[in-house]
């Protein structure tokens, strides 16, 4: 185990960790300012790689593909809250739970119909197709390098935003006491809309982002929006420094253990049963980690003030 | 009054219609996995399948065919119940199914008990092969170890001395690594498992180049063979270690990996360029029908119905003695898409060369493999010795 290689799975984690940040960025703010749950946000994440794959095929440039995916994904988010999630806010968990996840299969089935089963793909924009040499033999594409960057770009953003403008102040008030807020003359149910929207396409745009290294198929939300549920569960629900923090702690870790833990296994077990034991701990050190975070600080590590 | 006499009589004549059409018309319960993330396969091999039916003028050995198509959604309990379906409502003469192993292994006790004849256009697991074997199964695809049997065989004969073995930390994950050791004698440098569904592998190529093996073995069926392959040839190392695989590279991730999985090796029984009047024509009219080039599983798919088609005929076109039937699947003959003879072995399952095939971009800007050479000739799997068959 060298350093280099050490060094390059940091920077593994990071990427995970960014892209997970944008997709529970998202998650974060709907289910902390408007208390719902949206099983759903990981098909907003898929939706974005279609779409990117589509326009990608209609212009053949990855900028054109950028600004009409987004707001595409944007249309798409404030079309399903304004056509299904408005009505569920009132209801209880469990009915939101069970609303969400059919949209999920309708969605997946959906995708599948318009765009068929098999995956697909685009290919990563010319400007950011080269590498970097990072150790022997291995080089690092750079557009790994611009997701790590866009992603820090969208966290300082959020930043700004959330805690030093106008509308960030009014996401925060409603978060804590919304009737309060309305009955302080702001429009609540826009304001919603508006956080739901732009929710969905920060999750749009992470889709877009990745579709260049992930292969873009049915189904492909599901297993980030797992992660993206641990990620606000460690951070705290509704806490976008949360969110941050979660998503840069689970990506190291996931990948880290990834990496490492058949090598750890090994110091102190025979070489057969370390890899074994090895890639089943990895698999659980993301859950182990979130069930340690929760036994220690129930509301997570940076609870929405609040709450 | 007119209208009552009317509808009374269309179904009067429906009813004799179905009488009619029941005295000489073979029904066929295809179930193959159809929704879900991998829907592509089962697609193929339906695909396949009908194209193989199309060829046959509608008829399966001069019957006329019926097909019940359902979706087993990989779910091997949702599967025995639609096989259930199949064999005591519908009354399925052949059963043609299933895509993955585990849903086969769940399925293939109703159907031997109900004693009618189940064709695999895909699944081959193990124990079907070898102890568990039964008279009622026929396979027009593979054992499971075949095609990492292959892998390993290649990489002992292109003389690679460490090779590194990548696949999901499941059953069929360990099977494919124990199917590459078989033949290959060299030095596994290590084994590494992903985990299922895995999208990013970044962390598991760093730790491949940094071991710096002669060669790379990986079993990612589905979206993790896309995910894995374009990763690969993004971190450069495609070209520079070889890229040997199973279930990974074909038809059906290609349109996705495109150029990056272009140069890598797969084990496969077939590839489209293979030089046969019969593959000729299914790959031509399948492009032609479907618009996109077929994948081995779309080729299984034809198989199997020319083997029921062969079964039928050389059981004198009658399918009312489910035993006699049975017997005639020994018997048929017909040219299989590898242009010779199709035979099975004495589990049921088909004796095929084996070639490594290996993806290129054709003339025409689509992508396919093609083959590179024949790794085994008249492939027999390692389990058929403890089948009690004959």
């Amino acid at each position: 185990m060298s350093t280099t290689l050490f060094v390059v799975q940091l920077l593994n984690g990071l990427q995970l960790g960014v892209l997970l940040f944008l997709i529970a960025a998202g998650l974060t703010l709907v289910f902390g300012v408007m208390d719902f749950i949206n099983l759903a946000h990981g098909v907003q994440y898929m939706l974005g790689a279609y779409l990117a794959v589509t326009f990608y095929a209609l212009t053949g440039n990855f900028a054109y593909t950028l600004l009409l995916a987004l707001p595409a994904a944007l249309l798409l988010g404030l079309f399903v809250e304004i056509a299904i999630f408005r009505h569920l806010y009132e209801r209880d968990h469990l009915e939101q739970v069970l609303a969400t996840f059919g949209i999920i299969l309708f969605v997946n089935e959906g995708v599948k119909l318009v765009w068929g089963a098999a995956p697909l793909n685009i290919p990563v924009p010319e400007l950011f197709s080269g590498s970097i040499q990072l150790m022997d033999g291995l080089l690092y594409p750079v557009w790994r390098l611009v997701v790590i960057g866009s992603g820090l770009l969208v966290a300082a953003l959020l930043y700004v935003v959330v805690n030093h403008t106008r509308i960030g102040m009014r996401v925060r008030a409603g978060a804590v006491n919304a009737p309060m807020l309305s009955a302080l003359g702001v429009d609540v149910r826009t304001l919603f809309t508006a956080v739901f929207g732009f929710g969905a396409m920060l999750a749009g745009f992470a889709g877009i982002m990745i579709a260049p290294i992930l292969s873009v198929e049915p189904g492909m939300g599901d297993i980030v929006l797992i992660l993206a549920f641990v990620v606000i569960v460690i951070g705290g629900i509704g806490s976008i420094r949360g969110a941050f923090i979660g998503a840069l702690i689970v990506g190291l870790v996931d990948t880290l253990g990834r990496s490492f833990a058949t090598d750890i296994f090994r110091l102190f077990l025979s070489a057969s049963a370390a890899r074994q034991v090895g890639p089943a701990f990895a698999s659980m050190l993301i859950y182990l980690l979130m069930a340690a975070i929760l036994f220690y600080r129930p509301a997570g590590l940076f609870p929405a003030k609040g709450r | 009054m007119r209208k009552w006499i009317a509808s009374l009589s269309l179904g009067v004549a429906v009813v004799f219609a179905g009488q009619a059409a029941s005295a000489q018309s073979v029904k066929v319960g295809v179930m193959l996995t159809l929704s879900g993330p991998a829907a592509v396969l089962g697609q193929h091999a339906r695909d396949g399948f009908n194209l193989g039916l199309k060829h046959l003028g509608g008829k399966l050995g001069g019957l006329n065919a019926e097909l019940v198509v359902v979706d087993d959604e990989l779910k091997p309990d949702v599967g025995v119940q639609k096989v259930q379906a199949l064999l005591e409502r519908d009354k399925v003469d052949v059963v043609v199914g299933v895509i993955f192993s585990n849903v086969m292994m769940a399925i293939a006790k109703p159907v031997f008990d109900a004693q009618v004849p189940l064709v695999s256009p895909n699944a081959g697991p193990s124990p079907l092969a070898g102890k568990a074997c039964s008279p009622w199964f026929f396979n027009t695809a593979w054992q499971n170890d075949q095609n990492h049997e292959a892998m390993g065989k290649h990489a002992q004969d292109a003389g690679y001395k460490k090779v590194v073995l990548i696949a999901p930390n499941y059953q069929a994950g360990k099977d494919s690594m124990a199917g590459f050791k078989r033949h290959f004698k060299g030095e596994i440098v290590d084994e590494i498992f992903n985990q299922v569904n895995q999208l990013d592998f970044s962390a598991e190529i760093a730790r491949i180049a940094s071991l710096k093996p002669d060669a790379v073995f990986a079993f990612e069926p589905g979206g993790m063979g896309v995910n894995f392959v374009k990763q690969y040839a993004q971190a450069g190392l495609a070209g520079k270690i070889p890229f040997l695989s199973a279930f990974t590279v074909d038809e059906t991730t290609l349109p996705a990996t495109q150029d990056a999985a272009v140069g890598m090796i797969a084990g496969a029984h077939w590839a489209p360029n293979l030089d046969n009047p019969v593959n000729k024509k299914f790959v031509a009219d399948y492009e032609k029908e479907y618009g996109q080039v077929p994948s081995m599983y779309a080729a299984q798919g034809y198989d199997a119905a020319q083997l029921v088609d062969a079964a039928i005929k050389a059981n004198g076109g009658k399918v009312n003695d489910k035993t006699a039937l049975r017997d005639a699947f020994r018997k048929a003959s017909f040219m299989s898409i590898q242009g010779k003879p199709f035979k099975l072995n004495n589990n049921g399952y088909p004796i095929y060369d084996v070639y490594s095939v290996k993806a290129v971009k054709r003339a025409d800007g689509k992508f396919a493999t093609e083959v590179v050479s024949t790794v085994f000739t008249e492939y027999k799997d390692a389990y058929s010795k403890d089948c009690p068959l004959q």
